[in-house]
């Protein structure tokens, strides 16, 4: 597994930022993921030779965050908070809609890799809750009904 | 309540209000040429004159933190926003970065001269990847307009402004974890001292400011410390972007002074409490102690009432409870959240999080007496005050906080304890 020329070229831009190459790890864990769709240990080597530190270094970095995937998400990834203010507002209720809908448990991915389900820590949108993100971007004030139509509509894309 | 032009969101709302076009036409960049009429040193003493306070949750006067940085120590100085917004019940920062990027990139540029420094890292969490965006697009239109870059506006100041993008990790919001995690690391916080304004990002001089917090500082510098400390009270002077979520008919954001009490602000602003009458409030922020409805009544948003009350201002983020909450239900979710974003170097914290989060599964599945509530407050006393960072004391306050204040709710799950049980049957 190897970076093309032009995103290490990318990497490079993005590592004179810093006085340590280091520094760039967690930008260069987001252009594998990106590139590579999730951080399997071949990536994490590939990761390593970029940034010039061991593969144990980068271990390190990706096993402590959670948005780094360890394996390959399905093409839609749920997130759904589950922290308090959504939990007021009815996240429990979206997560049973999910969960019944795709017949998925927290961490899981449907078998057609279409979907996959995992309930996250606070999002920042809490006056909008329950709230959740779909890939990069957010959906705010979900009902049960809409998030059942929503997953129709990914569905059919 | 005074009412004063908002200084935070006067943009909000307005068409484009994120371009440069817009900030221009609106005043923006316009305290720069106070900013480099003065010294640095003279900056930093309008600031400190003003009383500006840390917004981020632990309200440490932001002059006085900028005053820290040794200005001889021949390396170069960093300047690390915190937008890494993850306090439970906290959600503005998020619409300061999507609608006024200039205003934040203007406070970093009044806070670099101040303390001499020539980079600044905008630290974001990895989820808002829209206000990550946005904010790589104002730092490029400021750069191609002179406000970033090489001899900023011909002031002879240089300045470069970088994002960097976390990755979901709550503990990355402590200031040394963000630090770590600036540097490519876990974000695991460090000990302190030294403090970051003297051995921080690098090993070099750092200060590490909130979003609010910087782009509370054009405006002190566009119309002086005193105008700015004639708005609110004397201990929490100015105007801030307070939030609320929870059970009220109108959740949301307003810019205001500080000062209003805390049940006008529901009453006005979240058009009353929903689904019934109001149960508890926590005040800034999950690690808050939470308030009962009684609590509130004489409360108001400021650092001082707070404090008198025996909880924080944190980030001036409120959730609202109602009367039927089940206490335990919430608490559970908040340990299980600290057990989860725990970095796990501490063993107090490691341990004392879970088990706290244990202990609520416990009471939860109906297998608990009072015994264990005793049991969760002595824990909370043992994590507090003995791990490098205050995460632990963020479920120690709530933990304390709740079981004291809605014991009655806790004892609800509670299966009688041995002890109860009359002598003849045991």
């Amino acid at each position: 597994m190897q970076f093309k020329p032009e995103v290490i070229n990318e990497f490079e831009g993005i590592a004179s930022r810093y006085p340590v190459r280091r520094a760039a790890l967690l930008p260069a864990l987001w252009l594998a993921q990106r590139e590579f769709g999730f951080i399997s240990v071949d990536a994490m080597k590939a990761v390593a030779d970029m940034v010039g530190c061991s593969p144990a270094q980068v271990l390190e970095t990706a096993s402590f965050y959670t948005m780094y995937h360890k394996e390959k998400p399905g093409k839609y990834h749920l997130q759904v908070c589950q922290t308090i203010a959504c939990l007021l507002n009815g996240s429990e209720e979206i997560k049973k809609t999910i969960e019944q809908k795709l017949g998925l448990k927290p961490g899981q991915v449907t078998a057609d890799g279409k979907f996959s389900y995992q309930p996250v820590e606070c999002l920042a949108a809490c006056h909008n809750g329950p709230c959740m993100r779909v890939n990069d971007e957010y959906h705010e004030n979900l009902t049960p009904e809409g998030v059942g139509k929503l997953i129709d509509d990914l569905k059919k894309k | 309540m005074q009412t004063v032009e908002p200084q935070l969101t006067k943009r909000f709302g307005l068409k484009d209000s994120y371009t440069l076009k817009v900030f221009l036409a609106t005043g923006g960049y316009s305290s720069l040429k106070n900013l480099f009429a003065k010294k640095p040193a003279e900056v930093i003493e309008e600031v400190k004159a003003s009383g500006l306070k840390g917004r981020g949750g632990a309200g440490f006067p932001c002059g006085m933190k900028w005053s820290f940085v040794p200005q001889n120590t021949g390396k170069p100085i960093y300047l690390a926003v915190n937008a890494d917004e993850g306090e439970p019940g906290t959600f503005t920062d998020n619409y300061m970065m999507m609608n006024d990027p200039h205003l934040l990139l203007e406070g970093i540029i009044c806070a670099c001269y101040a303390i001499n420094s020539h980079m600044a890292y905008i630290y974001v969490r990895g989820e808002f990847y829209a206000q990550i965006q946005r904010l790589n697009g104002a730092i490029d239109e400021a750069r191609k307009a002179g406000y970033l870059g090489k001899n900023i506006q011909g002031s002879g100041f240089d300045l470069e402004v970088y994002v960097h993008r976390g990755a979901g990790a709550y503990i990355c919001g402590e200031e040394t974890g963000l630090l770590e995690s600036l540097e490519g690391k876990p974000g695991k916080p460090r000990i302190k001292p030294p403090f970051p304004a003297v051995v921080g990002l690098f090993g070099c001089p750092t200060i590490i400011n909130n979003v609010k917090t910087l782009s509370s500082v054009p405006w002190i510098i566009a119309n002086g410390a005193a105008a700015y400390a004639a708005i609110g009270t004397k201990e929490s002077t100015g105007t801030h972007v307070f939030g609320l979520s929870g059970h009220v008919n109108q959740t949301g954001y307003w810019e205001m002074p500080f000062g209003l009490p805390m049940m006008e602000f529901i009453n006005h602003y979240g058009k009353g409490v929903k689904g019934g009458a109001l149960k508890a409030v926590i005040p800034g922020g999950s690690s808050c102690p939470i308030l009962t409805a009684k609590e509130c009544e004489d409360l108001t948003l400021t650092y001082e009432s707070m404090r008198d009350h025996k909880t924080m201002f944190g980030t001036g983020c409120a959730i609202v409870m109602n009367e039927h909450v089940d206490m335990v239900k919430v608490l559970k979710n908040l340990t299980h959240f600290y057990s989860h974003e725990s970095c796990g170097q501490c063993t107090p914290c490691r341990e004392g999080t879970a088990w706290e989060d244990r202990l609520m599964k416990k009471l939860l599945d109906g297998e608990a007496t009072t015994q264990e509530l005793s049991m969760m407050l002595e824990i909370a006393d043992n994590m507090e005050g003995k791990t490098i960072c205050v995460l632990s004391a963020a479920l120690a306050m709530p933990v304390r906080s709740f079981i004291q204040k809605f014991r009655a709710d806790f004892e609800k799950y509670c299966k009688p304890s041995i002890s109860a049980v009359p002598a003849e049957i045991s």
